[in-house]
């Protein structure tokens, strides 16, 4: 299904209409369609591009810029390594080494029951390292046999963390009175949050 | 005149001699002041100085990025030199530029030593090699080696990203000017840079190619070996090439330089000319060489004769001859139809192809020498010459102009006249003009049109009028006030549709011609038309956009007589010659067969004719068909002369090879003629003609042969009639809801010969098809591909449908001139609009 299904249409409608121009949802919407089929299919991006007017050579111009859009399938479980310069001190390598020869696989690609492993530069919690996530959700101070507990857990169901390309359970939302407000740049009119000329001048 | 008056002009003049101070501020460029507009780009300002500062991605009709580097420059803007890219930096007071200093130049080292980290050394097989930005800009300031040892990264090479463009990602420096270009220009944003850092390529989505009809221009673009176009690919190196500026035959007449090597056509380059296409070409006239240069080209006259090679009048086939032997033939029945039946009895179609030149000695020949005005130019696919010739005409500059207002009413310029779409979208695009769209199905403009406005065929007089008067209703509200309300408009005009008569059309021009600020450009397509018509290859007109009886004086004293009376059009002369009343028929580059509206009638014209003589580069359908006589006529390239575009600019026009075989330029195939029936014209050379021409045509007075050759920008000539009000449009028929309006318009790949011809443009040619919208083909239940058939109160025929939303409901496109799908048989052409009915088979 890696065009969007007809529920993830109707957000990706809601959030095309938050933007002035529907080429500013294109981020948005290549979340939505990761979270729908775990990754970017090329379907996905053509149909991405339908949607708001784009070509899909720039949608893929986009999509392709961002490490954290997968354009191929990825497991159920990413399990993204640290190797930052904190966790790298700590022992990343040694952990990433571990990974690899217990799970049988190489960074990047995905074991039979859906886990893939990759190293990734720092992911700001240096202060807990070797660290890493799973579907982004943070594991500090991992070792080697915390990592094996972990992968354990994860097969047995024992570690809650939802699969991966999961919608999301709440998304954002901005309240009417602190909204910008949806209109063009161009436009000569202040923006919503400028203060009155009234109150702006009111203290002299 | 009293001494008094000449006192004051002396005065006046004087005062206005005086040095003005010079425009702009002033800023200083290695020590030199220099007046420079504020704003203006630096990099153009240094080079405006006399300072050229090295650039890769810096391109003066693109907005500029500072993705290269290369041109950074030491600015003083009052607090102390600073490197700046001088492509994102304008003019301010007081600027101070430093160019050759020790920091520009190690910062100039520097970047290309970064930029040949990852550029292959290929460059002995590199086809920039010898013309390339880069390798140039390494030899001028750079540092001559490198420090990197380690592996350069690596990708397939080179992948082809459209038919005809290559792609080489590793000679890629990312200077954005090609994606730039396919965004900002051409509006096909196909390709785009991917991935990011180290990883960074340009690439299409796959299987999506840069089908863009622009595509060529990015090779030219190209700062680098990266982009290489098919056609050229290995076939010259660039000390090899000779060149000469020319001009190329399209009604936009884009300047460009013919590139050749051992007398053979290997290149086109557009040249940045502001007036005209500013560098741009398309890809169908970029690589239009290769159907000059082909083997099909016709290289001996041809004549009917037996299957053994003999020449037979009686003959079925078409067999090699001299040129004596063919001219006497053709003499005699000259002279016979003159004895017999009188000069009318011979006409002459076409000509839009031939330079100025040969399109004024045919028109001196047809209507001087022999006596008939039945000459013309265009195939029933045009507007009335005397229309042309009398509507006040605008420039595309003027047209093009920052916030001006633009009424298209004309077929899909980007299908049509590429360089005008070109010119149009970044008016429209990044000038701020607004454009109105009176087109029946959407158009490549429609994404950027102010104002759209969907006419059915027939109705546009009427949404004119509702236009300029300000009477239609809510719905047009804007878009008539944006007409109304506009210092001066734009008027682009041509034939939507071959299926509608071209009075409909008459009659809109008509409606806006009665507002004093409309000007308009008459968007005709077929190449050289607008120099066919002021020059009188068209009925009832003489040189100069004048007519036959206004001149007639004039012209019997240049050219000893001019016909008594005027001649018939295309159709009128198609018919004479179906009736038998014409003996001799000459096919000047024209095709009636594959081009006229009503191919039954050109049929039975070719049968029903005494001599037919074609004379073109190529044995084309009529010619095989029905030509008696098929005379080899030189083609673009290889001929010397003139052009007109549609604003009635004349720009030169080159030879640069020789044509192949004894093909001879038209003009001295006419003059020729003339000596033999003992009328000498007395052309020795082209330059003859055009002097000529500037004599005796009074608009053409100051495009004399040396004016020509020394204006940059061509020699703009204006004049003709002033325009006559047609009177009241023509009511159009009542449009029934079970039936579908027929739009026949064109493609930017049909079938003519320039394109057939060409073999990296011919496969581009889709097969013919009906193009109707999703919810007409879902009432009629059809699906894409399905076959219908189509009819007319004439005829029927069959053929596939594409489902096409740019198509408006109710009505059904069709693409002229496409393998597969001929709808003419379908067209009444004294019809002003053609209904079709559309069933499942």
């Amino acid at each position: 299904m890696p065009r969007l299904s007809e529920s993830n249409l109707r957000i990706a409608h809601e959030i095309i209409s938050r933007y002035p121009r529907a080429k500013s949802a294109l981020i948005p919407l290549l979340h939505l369609s990761q979270e729908q089929d775990g990754y970017v299919a090329d379907d996905a991006m053509k149909h991405l591009a339908e949607l708001l007017d784009l070509t899909p050579a720039e949608v893929l111009g986009t999509c392709s810029f961002y490490e954290m859009f997968k354009r191929e399938p990825v497991g159920d479980y990413r399990i993204n390594i640290c190797h930052g310069i904190a966790c790298h001190l700590l022992g990343a390598d040694d952990l990433i080494h571990h990974a690899e020869e217990s799970l049988g696989v190489r960074q990047g690609t995905v074991t039979g029951d859906g886990i893939s492993i990759e190293g990734v530069e720092c992911i700001a919690a240096c202060t807990e390292a070797p660290c890493l996530q799973v579907n982004y959700r943070y594991m500090n101070k991992v070792d080697n046999a915390g990592f094996d507990a972990l992968v354990d857990g994860i097969r047995d169901g024992s570690v809650s963390v939802p699969k991966h390309g999961t919608l999301a359970l709440t998304r954002q939302s901005i309240s009417e009175d602190k909204a910008a407000g949806n209109s063009m740049v161009e436009s000569n009119d202040p923006p919503a949050w400028w203060p009155e000329p009234a109150a702006a001048e009111g203290g002299n | 005149m009293t001494d008094t008056t000449d006192e004051i002009e002396t005065d006046e003049s004087a005062e206005i001699e005086e040095p003005a101070p010079p425009p702009g501020v002033p800023i200083t460029v290695n020590g030199e002041v220099f007046y420079a507009a504020p704003g203006r780009n630096l990099i153009d300002a240094c080079e405006d100085a006399g300072v050229y500062v090295p650039r890769f991605c810096y391109h003066p009709r693109m907005t500029p990025v500072g993705m290269c580097r290369m041109c950074l420059i030491e600015v003083d803007t009052g607090r102390g030199p600073a490197l700046t890219p001088s492509c994102m930096l304008t003019v301010s007071d007081g600027m101070v530029v430093e160019t050759e200093t020790e920091a520009v130049k190690k910062a100039q080292d520097g970047v290309l030593e970064l930029l040949l980290i990852n550029h292959p050394l290929d460059c002995p097989v590199c086809d920039k090699g010898g013309e390339c930005p880069l390798q140039d800009q390494t030899m001028s300031y750079g540092p001559g080696e490198s420090r990197f040892v380690e592996e350069k990264r690596h990708f397939e090479k080179p992948i082809p990203i459209s038919d005809t463009v290559y792609l080489d990602r590793e000679r890629c420096i990312l200077c954005d000017r090609c994606t730039r270009f396919a965004a900002e220009v051409a509006g096909d944003p196909l390709i785009h840079f991917m991935g990011r850092g180290n990883q960074t390529e340009v690439n299409t989505f796959p299987d999506d190619p840069f089908s863009s009809y622009f595509s060529g221009n990015t090779v030219q673009i190209c700062p680098v070996g990266a982009l290489t176009a098919k056609p050229y690919r290995f076939k010259a190196r660039p000390w090899d090439l000779s060149e000469v500026a020319s001009t190329y035959p399209n009604a936009m007449g884009d300047r460009i330089t013919i590139q050749s090597s051992r007398n053979e056509v290997l290149r086109y380059l557009g040249v940045d000319s502001d007036a005209v296409n500013w560098g741009w070409l398309t890809d169908r006239d970029r690589f239009s060489f290769e159907a000059t240069m082909s083997e099909q080209r016709l290289t001996a006259p041809l004549m009917r004769g037996d299957g053994l090679g003999n020449v037979d009048d009686g003959g079925d086939e078409l067999v090699a001859t001299t040129w004596a032997v063919a001219l006497q033939r053709l003499v005699t029945a000259l002279e016979d139809a003159d004895n017999n039946a009188g000069p009318e009895s011979v006409a002459v179609l076409g000509g839009a192809q031939l330079t100025n030149e040969g399109q004024y000695a045919w028109a001196r020949f047809a209507k001087g020498v022999i006596g008939t005005d039945s000459i013309d130019a265009q195939m029933g696919d045009g507007l009335p010459a005397d229309i042309v010739a009398s509507m006040p005409r605008t420039t595309i500059s003027q047209a093009c102009a920052k916030g001006g207002t633009i009424v298209l009413l004309s077929g899909d310029p980007k299908e049509e006249l590429g360089s005008l779409y070109l010119r149009l979208r970044h008016a429209v695009v990044h000038d701020g003009a607004t454009l109105i769209e009176l087109t029946p199905n959407e158009t490549g403009l429609t994404k950027h049109a102010a104002h759209s406005v969907r006419v059915r065929p027939g109705e546009v007089a009427s949404v004119a009028a509702a236009l300029v008067t300000g009477t239609g209703g809510d719905e047009l509200a804007a878009a008539s006030a944006a007409i109304t309300g506009a210092d001066s408009v734009s008027v682009i005009c041509g034939r939507t549709s071959l299926a509608d008569n071209a009075s409909l059309t008459v009659d809109a021009i008509n409606t806006f011609a009665s507002l004093d600020t409309v000007r308009f450009l008459p968007a005709l397509r077929r190449s050289n038309v607008h120099g066919a018509i002021d020059l009188g290859l068209t009925p009832g007109m003489l040189p100069g956009r004048t007519s036959l009886d206004a001149a007639r004086a004039a012209f019997t004293a240049a050219w000893g007589s001019v016909p008594a009376k005027a001649g018939r059009d295309t159709a009128g002369i198609l018919a004479d010659a179906a009736a038998g009343k014409i003996a001799v028929l000459f096919l000047l580059g024209a095709d009636p067969l594959a081009d006229f509206p009503d191919p039954e009638l050109a049929k039975a014209a070719l049968d029903g004719a005494g001599l037919v003589i074609s004379i073109d580069p190529f044995v084309n359908e009529s010619a095989a068909y029905g030509a008696d006589i098929v005379m080899p006529a030189a083609a673009f390239g290889e001929v010397d002369g003139s052009h007109t575009n549609l604003e009635g600019r004349i720009t030169p026009l080159r030879q640069k090879v020789t044509p192949p075989g004894t093909a001879r330029p038209d003009w001295m195939i006419a003059a020729e003629l003339a000596m033999r029936l003992g009328k000498d014209m007395g052309f020795a050379s082209v330059a003859d003609i055009t002097n000529e021409i500037a004599a005796v045509s009074p608009m053409h007075a100051n495009a004399d042969a040396a004016a020509i050759d020394a204006a940059s920008d061509g020699v703009l000539v204006s004049g003709g009639p002033a325009w006559t009000d047609q009177g009241a449009p023509t009511p159009a028929p009542a449009y029934d809801r079970y039936s579908f309006r027929l739009v026949v318009d064109r493609t930017m790949y049909d079938g003519g010969t320039q394109t057939t011809m060409c073999p990296s443009i011919a496969e581009l040619s889709k097969p013919g098809a009906v193009r109707i919208s999703s919810t007409e083909a879902s009432k009629l239940g059809v699906r894409d591909g399905a076959i219908v058939r189509i009819s007319s109160q004439r005829a029927s025929v069959e053929g596939p449908v594409v489902i096409d939303d740019r198509v408006a409901s109710g009505i059904a496109a069709v693409a002229h001139n496409h393998v597969g799908l001929d709808i003419r048989s379908l067209i009444d052409m004294n019809e002003l609009v053609t209904d079709v009915r559309i069933e499942t088979v």
